[in-house]
């Protein structure tokens, strides 16, 4: 798939990518589709396989940007294990089979007003930043080398700081769990 | 495209290599059923097994699938219907995927991807979803527990396959299936090539824990409370009929391909023999590659479906117990030996 793509782009002239922004409108929409459906459905077994279908679209997004190593990670971390643990959960509880009438909470307006705040600051920002820059006209998959140089290199202490940070999670939820 | 030898265009690889992959999922798939669901286990039993379908009984697979299709497809009234007749795409199409990544010679792969390994056990995650789906959507007791089982198992063993596979990535030096596979050819212990340096003797702990986990990630024996038939009927698919029952079926040996595959290029040498005995390069290994691949799939296939058919099921709770404080802490230590050998040698 990532090989289809990354022909297609080496075909293609003057750093214009058709196939991949044709590809990047398709996976969006179905992703803003799925992503309205996870709010939306009266089942919240539905609404995590919507879940699903949003994250496996920022996935393929990630591939189509050369970011083969974050594509795999996306979907190794949230579909393989953190969808699969809120399914888990679902399920473990009620696992209702019908929907339910009152599964929207009475302050979803609120919730529908953050989120369009958050849409504009965070597409401001990103066009205000990034507004003019074009992807390099030969986009090769970045070597996963490179990644781990640059975590291990230039970014070890946040790293450090977020192994430390998710340590702490990870105690915190064993005391809480515990019961002695 | 292959070396120079005959030129095709991308398109044209690209199908040949579809159609490879379909005889490369389904074949030993179908050669698994036959040799040691229907031959060895009655071997082990003093009885013949399927014998009135051509030969020996070799055509029996055949009139199986013509049974399953000319079954009647059956939804439960209250069924998730959608859900319920997708989940079995998504099995099959999870074991395909991870078809993807492994080489069968120096060309034979249909995506060289740089972190090859790492996206075998990503993709080989999705197939919990697709359990759970099924498990649910069948609106059955008996299902959802078989699902809820089968989940708890694939995210329990994921970690000890994963930290395994990682001490074979230490020693490779890489995450690409084809340089774990040239790694293991030119490689040498001790100073001693004539055997190269397949991983199964230098990680035989890595190996262990590996095919322990494949073991419970396929729900083979040992390991098959999802499916246990003298508690749950037969836990996820215990609703389904017909065609969807058979991609089931066939999800179940061609995924038994897919790690006997994977386990084959990290511990067995993948492709190749050692470099010792022949040029790594040469373009017959395009034609005997997948013949030697199929043999090491055979071995560690007939190892998976041999202790399925000997051992008896574990408890549930056994099951948890054993792969978060046995093989955890182990795979653990061999990661950290690994990576003190590695610099010391």
């Amino acid at each position: 798939m990532g090989g289809l793509l990354l022909a297609a782009a080496a075909n293609a002239d003057a750093g214009v990518y058709v196939a991949q922004n044709v590809a990047f409108g398709i996976i969006a929409a179905l992703m803003v589709f799925s992503a309205f459906r996870v709010v939306t459905t009266d089942n919240v077994v539905h609404a995590a396989f919507y879940l699903v279908m949003v994250l496996a679209g920022a996935a393929a997004q990630f591939i189509l940007l050369g970011a083969e190593f974050i594509a795999i990670t996306q979907v190794l971390v949230y579909i393989g294990a953190i969808v699969v643990l809120f399914l888990f959960g679902i399920m473990l509880t009620k696992a209702p089979m019908s929907g339910e009438e009152k599964l929207s909470r009475d302050n979803w307006a609120l919730g529908a007003l953050t989120s369009v705040v958050l849409l504009a600051l965070l597409g401001y920002v990103l066009v205000d930043g990034f507004g003019k820059d074009k992807l390099p006209a030969d986009l090769l998959p970045t070597p996963t080398a490179a990644i781990s140089d640059a975590i291990f290199g230039g970014y070890l202490i946040p790293f450090e700081v977020i192994s430390l940070l998710l340590l702490a999670a990870l105690i915190g939820a064993i005391v809480i769990a515990r019961r002695d | 495209m292959i070396n120079g030898f005959i030129h095709l265009s991308y398109w044209e690889v690209s199908i040949l290599r579809t159609v490879g992959i379909l005889a490369a999922v389904l074949l030993p798939a179908g050669t698994f059923v036959y040799l040691f669901l229907f031959k060895m286990v009655s071997f082990m039993q003093s009885r013949l097994g399927p014998m009135e379908a051509g030969p020996f009984g070799s055509m029996q697979l055949l009139a199986e699938v013509g049974k399953f299709l000319q079954k009647e497809d059956i939804v439960p009234e209250r069924a998730d219907k959608r859900l319920f007749k997708f989940a079995p795409y998504l099995v099959v199409g999870t074991v395909l995927l991870v078809y993807l990544a492994v080489p069968f010679g120096p060309d034979m792969i249909f995506a060289d991807l740089p972190g090859g390994v790492f996206y075998i056990l990503a993709v080989s995650s999705i197939s919990s979803l697709g359990v759970l789906m099924a498990g649910w959507s069948s609106a059955n007791k008996y299902a959802l527990i078989g699902g809820l089982r089968a989940a708890g198992q694939l995210i329990a063993y994921e970690l000890p396959m994963v930290l395994a596979v990682i001490g074979v990535v230490i020693q490779a030096g890489t995450m690409n299936l084809s340089g774990i596979v040239a790694a293991q050819a030119s490689g040498s212990i001790f100073g001693l090539d004539f055997f190269g340096n397949p991983y199964l003797l230098t990680q035989f702990v890595a190996f262990a824990i590996f095919m322990i986990s494949v073991q419970a990630e396929l729900g083979q024996t040992p390991f098959d409370m999802p499916i246990a038939e003298s508690e749950l009927v037969t836990g996820y698919i215990t609703e389904y009929s017909g065609l969807r029952f058979l991609l089931f079926f066939i999800g179940e040996f061609a995924s038994a391909g897919a790690f006997a595959a994977v386990a084959a290029t990290l511990f067995l040498g993948g492709w190749t023999v050692p470099a010792a005995w022949t040029d790594l390069n040469s373009n017959w290994f395009n034609l005997l590659g997948p013949l030697i691949m199929l043999t090491k799939m055979m071995v560690l296939a007939g190892l998976i479906f041999f202790v399925r058919f000997t051992f008896p099921r574990f408890r549930e709770d056994q099951l948890q117990k054993l792969a978060w404080t046995v093989l955890i802490p182990i795979s653990l230590v061999n990661i950290l030996a690994t990576t003190i050998l590695k610099v010391a040698f």
